[in-house]
């Protein structure tokens, strides 16, 4: 194909946003009783954040399946988790965020939403980490009851995802479950009309400041296959990618920042065609130099 | 050096997937996964 015929990565990546949501949340029928799948595609993990309480869900969530495994009985570390997220960091890096994340789809959608768009201070940034360590990776494992059993409480305190897609909708269709909503369901509900309020004034809120998840994968965004170049015999240093990044990247400084979704917005208004995103190397010279 | 770090990242994630898997990982994944987790949905 021509190169001046190429797709840009907006309407590549959406196409394929709209596919991996589609896979994802398959059992659209399941909606209407309120029941969940449950078959054996479930015990392998979605790569994106996607509740295995919604009743579309086809796979496991990879962040309620880890604290899952870690917080059982019968193990105190989950090899099988870890290596699934292993390899898509590798594979993908933060490209998982950007091309396949279910719940990424959806920030963006709400993004749409006519409103003053605002730039996020960076410290909020870290926040993601500490959630990852204190909520996904200490709490349910150093928390237990009687029985030895850790509590998941990234999905019990926090997730958004599981409150929208599993809790509303398995909430709808049972009263039994209407009848035991509490305190924490009053907790859980703020922190997500708090998310969704983010997702309309911030760039993918919930990616940048709370998802482990998206912090897993950042940490793989140095060394993942998918990843992003900046040719320096190309770059005339124009800025127009750093002016048009959501997340806030500077690609030709750090083209492997760890906020970096690989959306490829900055290669798609690159006047020079000097940003290349893809799994082959294909600069002689890089920038930054 | 970034390809022996993808390299050992890959076979590392393979090796761990399959030791996980055949001890048992999976199943209790499958369990969590298709009831109704009280936790995520803001009720446990």
């Amino acid at each position: 194909m021509d190169k001046n015929m190429k797709l840009p990565f907006a309407i590549k990546r959406k196409l394929l946003q709209i596919i991996a949501f589609g896979c994802s949340n398959s059992h659209l029928l399941n909606f209407k009783g309120g029941k969940l799948y449950t078959g054996k595609w479930k015990q392998f993990c979605n790569p994106g954040l996607n509740c295995y309480s919604c009743p579309a869900a086809g796979f496991a969530c990879p962040i309620g399946a880890l604290q899952a495994v870690n917080g059982s009985r019968q193990f105190s570390f989950s090899f099988y988790v870890t290596g699934l997220l292993l390899a898509f960091g590798v594979l993908l890096g933060r490209a998982v965020c950007g091309w396949l994340c279910p719940f990424g789809l959806l920030q963006e959608l709400i993004h749409k939403i006519p409103s003053p768009k605002r730039k996020l201070k960076k410290g909020f940034l870290y926040l993601k980490y500490v959630v990852l360590v204190v909520f996904v990776l200490i709490l349910p494992v150093a928390v237990t009851d009687y029985m030895g059993m850790g509590k998941p409480a990234f999905c019990q305190y926090i997730c958004p995802a599981g409150t929208l897609e599993g809790g509303l909708s398995l909430l709808l269709a049972h009263e039994s479950l209407r009848k035991a909503v509490g305190g924490l369901f009053s907790l859980k509900m703020t922190i997500l009309v708090l998310t969704l309020l983010g997702c309309v004034f911030f760039y993918r809120f919930f990616c940048r400041t709370l998802c482990p998840l998206g912090a897993i994968y950042g940490l793989f965004n140095k060394v993942s296959i998918f990843h992003l170049e900046v040719d320096s015999h190309k770059c005339v240093g124009c800025g127009n990618c750093k002016k048009t990044c959501g997340m806030e990247v500077d690609p030709v400084k750090t083209p492997d920042s760890a906020e970096c979704i690989r959306c490829g917005a900055c290669a798609d208004t690159c006047p020079t065609g000097a940003i290349h995103l893809g799994f082959s190397a294909k600069c002689s010279k890089t920038l930054p130099l | 050096m970034k390809s022996k770090i993808r390299i050992a990242g890959l076979f590392t994630a393979c090796a761990f997937i399959i030791y996980g898997f055949t001890r048992g990982e999976a199943l209790v994944v499958l369990n969590k996964a298709v009831n109704i987790c009280l936790e995520c949905i803001g009720l446990g």
